[in-house]
């Protein structure tokens, strides 16, 4: 029996057409999973069901009863609920206060506390969710917050459970809890809708899976017909192939760490005296789950924030002053984590982000002041064309440009001076296969020119395949490097959970 | 309601939002003259007979837009980099207060070289007094708006206490007043009828250069790389905190001349009431000229037309002259609606 029914679901913005006669239907017990790229539509439809968007065409139907179309309230009455990637949670706010928020009456004079307090305790133990009711959401790890905004949706009646890129900030272990709670919500009768990009979760949770590309349903199968390969020539379109690694004997040390503690406002240091090393023709992957000091190391080698103590050396000599323009000055080409946020200024032109590291050079301005327009448009039209930009020219806005191409023109800004140490930060979050294979070519190519490459990422199957060595940070401290080979997926997600393969025991932390 | 943005903005849409959004003013503000029991027609009528109808009226309202472009340069320039100065009304009694300092006898020079003194020391006034609003907000995050603001009384009592005190001019028959600029330093008129004066050729010229920095130099990149994504600019190398300094002591300069042109340009000399909320209505004037320093020249225009003709028709029939503080804030809102029009479009259902 279905509880949900999406019919015919057309939405367009301007041209584009987000969502185009989409149909999907989710029974109770069942967990879909919703597989697409980036920009497929999977979102739009998310939201046209949890009632921020009205669909032009269409209309959604929960129990067989219709829903009003663009009311999010109707939605959460009939019993839709999302959890976001990004936790919409109050730090400040102890975590029953969190999931009480916007359940009670504007007018009423008191909070009925304990009859909360009640209802969720009996949620947590049905489904298996233990939290603390009064500790505050700040103190809780992203696993618990996960929880928190689980039982948020429950504590709202949810038959119908969204949940969008939910294993994204998890470890390997966490998402086996996560996916153990979603078997007992279906045990109990709820509807399930995974959205990932991640195939193999979805071969290990799913009963069926509805592929999206460009707007358009191009296939629901039960997860026992399918395999990887199928699935991702159906998101993509066409047969998936990523760059390899091929064997290259490293070179000379061309970054150095040694003792590096970087202190931040927390009570313990975000990076907590790391050594590492990265060799020319050699690219160093860091492993991690998000917030464990890979930002700290990253804003380090980018030149925003100065080591506490130890020393940072490039080509053998220490940094002293660290800044943005000397890392730049020294050959570090430089892809941050968030390309929106801070690789690029989107209402800038395409041609104005593409200078913004070398404002000063004499290539760019006359006596680091007039800018040099006509010499700096050629020299944008040449690497649009070299790093295949696809984009209205230099003048365009880049805010404009897709994920991908925004993040080809942030791969032009930093490689194209052929540095010889380059951090990338996250370099294929959220773009296609096409991207993707194309940033890591680029990577690939620049590691055979001879840079050192030291590579953040959240994805392991990424790290495994493009690195030779890897290191896994926890808590602001890094493990000593290893070859990939030589470590299944599972000790390296005990690594991320902060296991230490030497002692076997569970790291000490102060927290 | 919804909120989408449109695709592409046409050139033909941008343009007449903003005329279109005046009138709306227009026909808002006629309530409140039907309120007065006016009729509305022949009250715009005189508004504008008021404003541009003769060579006096049109000399008087280009003279009340001088002060203004400076002020709304100075909003501008620093809204640009989000710096939130609300106190060029300050800053421009800071550049009255050096014109007074140096201007009424304690500097000599010929006439070519006095002005130009008299215009760099106001600058420069205006812009040091900002010194103490920026750095605490660069190095102890205090918020801009309540210190620019608040130093807005400061330097106005400072003003009134050195006007009634040691700077009072005892000739002035006993006003509240400071001594008058010396002959060299005061801005010659540019026409022998009126009260027109060559600040307009500095206000003009000043907007012309902001807009040639903002647009070809490294700075302005500066600055609109900071307001637009700090982090971005950060992350790119621009040295957020010496960007904002420097924006805040071109945007007080600016202020700082307003209070130089009108000293020594239109009134001669210190007054607690040279600036009728010349500071203040910048703000409006960079609003509605969206920050853009060339539009800052016709909104200046626009919003001195207003007040001069909203003078005038005060006087010819009973309407009290805040109507054109009214027609103002209405505008400004029309525009700012009319702008985020032409970018979003709403969609009812």
């Amino acid at each position: 029996m279905s509880i949900l029914e999406i019919k015919n679901i057309t939405k367009s913005f301007g041209s584009l057409v987000a969502n185009d006669n989409i149909s999907l239907s989710l029974d109770a017990g069942e967990i879909l999973a919703l597989l697409g790229e980036n920009g497929a539509g999977k979102t739009t439809l998310m939201n046209i069901l949890f009632g921020h968007y009205t669909a032009d065409k269409g209309s959604i139907s929960i129990d067989g009863e219709l829903l009003p179309p663009g009311s999010t309230e109707a939605a959460i009455k009939a019993g839709v609920g999302m959890v976001h990637q990004h936790f919409t949670l109050a730090d400040n706010l102890s975590v029953l206060d969190n999931i009480i928020l916007g359940t009670e009456n504007l007018f009423a004079w008191r909070q009925d506390l304990s009859g909360a307090r009640a209802k969720l305790e009996k949620m947590a133990e049905e489904f298996g969710l233990a939290v603390k009711p009064d500790i505050l959401v700040g103190e809780l790890s992203v696993g618990e917050r996960q929880r928190v905004e689980i039982l948020k949706v429950l504590y709202r009646d949810a038959r119908v459970l969204i949940l969008d890129e939910p294993t994204a900030v998890l470890t390997p272990q966490e998402t086996e809890g996560l996916f153990a709670t979603l078997k007992k919500l279906t045990d109990k009768g709820l509807g399930v809708i995974f959205i990932s990009h991640k195939l193999n979760e979805i071969l290990a949770i799913s009963n069926r899976v509805a592929v999206l590309r460009r707007g358009a349903i191009t296939g629901i199968v039960k997860t026992v017909d399918a395999d990887r390969a199928m699935l991702a020539e159906m998101m993509v379109g066409h047969k998936v192939t990523r760059p390899r690694l091929e064997a290259a004997a490293a070179g000379a040390v061309v970054l150095q760490l040694s003792g590096v503690s970087v202190s931040g406002n927390t009570p313990t240091p975000l990076l907590n005296n790391i050594d590492l090393e990265v060799c020319a023709h050699e690219i160093v992957g860091v492993a991690g789950v998000a917030g464990n000091g890979q930002s700290a190391l990253a804003s380090l080698l980018s030149g925003l924030t100065r080591p506490a103590s130890g020393t940072v050396e490039l080509h053998g000599e220490a940094l002293g002053e660290v800044t943005p323009n000397l890392m730049v000055s020294l050959g570090v080409g430089r892809i941050p984590e968030d390309r929106h946020a801070s690789g690029v200024v989107g209402e800038m032109a395409v041609w104005e982000n593409l200078i913004s590291e070398t404002l000063k050079s004499s290539e760019i301005s006359h006596g680091r002041f007039w800018i040099k327009k006509p010499d700096a448009l050629k020299r944008t039209e040449q690497l649009i064309e070299q790093y295949d930009v696809r984009c209205e020219g230099p003048l365009q806005q880049t805010k404009l440009l897709s994920g991908g191409n925004m993040q080809k023109l942030i791969l032009a800004r930093a490689l194209s001076s052929d540095p010889s140490f380059i951090l990338a930060n996250q370099p294929v979050r959220g773009l296609d296969e096409g991207a993707i294979a194309y940033v890591q070519t680029q990577l690939l190519a620049a590691r055979q020119r001879g840079a050192g490459i030291l590579l953040i990422s959240e994805d392991l199957d990424e790290l495994m395949s493009l690195c030779d060595k890897l290191v896994v940070m926890y808590h602001g401290e890094l493990s000593a490097p290893f070859v990939p080979k030589q470590k299944t997926v599972q000790e390296i997600g005990l690594m991320m959970a902060g296991h230490r393969p030497e002692t076997g025991q569970e790291a000490a932390y102060a927290n | 309601m919804q909120i989408e943005p449109r695709a592409n903005v046409s050139v033909l849409r941008a343009g007449l939002a903003p005329i279109i959004a005046v009138l709306a003013a227009l026909v808002l503000c006629s309530v409140l003259i039907v309120w007065a029991g006016a009729p509305v027609l022949e009250s715009y009528f005189l508004l504008f007979k008021g404003a541009l109808g003769s060579r006096f009226a049109l000399t008087e309202t280009i003279t009340r837009s001088i002060p203004l472009m400076f002020t709304g340069l100075a909003a501008a320039i620093a809204f640009r980099a989000k710096f939130y100065n609300i106190g060029a009304e300050g800053q421009l009694y800071c550049g009255a207060l050096a014109a007074t300092y140096f201007g009424t006898g304690l500097v000599v020079l010929p006439a070519l070289l006095m002005v130009p003194f008299l215009m760099i020391v106001g600058a420069l006034a205006g812009g040091l007094i900002l010194i103490i609003p920026v750095l605490l907000k660069t190095h102890m995050k205090v918020d801009e708006v309540v210190t620019t603001l608040l130093l807005n009384f400061i330097i106005l009592l400072l003003v009134s206490f050195l006007i009634e005190g040691p700077w009072k001019d005892p000739m002035a028959m006993g006003w509240p007043q400071a001594a008058s600029i010396i002959d060299e330093g005061v801005l010659p008129l540019l026409m022998s009828k009126g009260r027109l004066h060559a600040g307009l050729l500095f206000a003009l010229a000043a907007a012309f250069l902001v807009w040639v920095m903002m647009r070809f130099t490294v700075w302005g990149y500066e600055i609109k790389a900071v307001g637009l994504n700090a982090k971005a600019a950060e992350f790119a190398g621009i040295r957020i905190n010496s960007t904002i300094i420097r924006t805040a002591m071109i945007s007080g300069g600016l202020a700082g001349l307003a209070g130089v042109s009108e000293v020594a340009g239109l009134k001669g000399y210190l007054t607690l009431d040279i600036s009728p909320g010349f500071g203040y209505t910048g703000i409006a004037v960079a609003m509605l000229a969206q920050l853009h320093p060339l539009a800052v020249i016709p909104a200046a225009l626009f919003l001195s037309a207003v007040y001069v003709g909203a003078d005038a028709m005060s006087r010819a029939v009973a309407i009290p002259t805040y109507i054109a503080d009214v027609l103002v804030g209405v505008s400004v809102l029309c525009v700012l609606i009319s702008v985020m029009l032409t970018k979003f479009k709403i969609r009812w259902r």
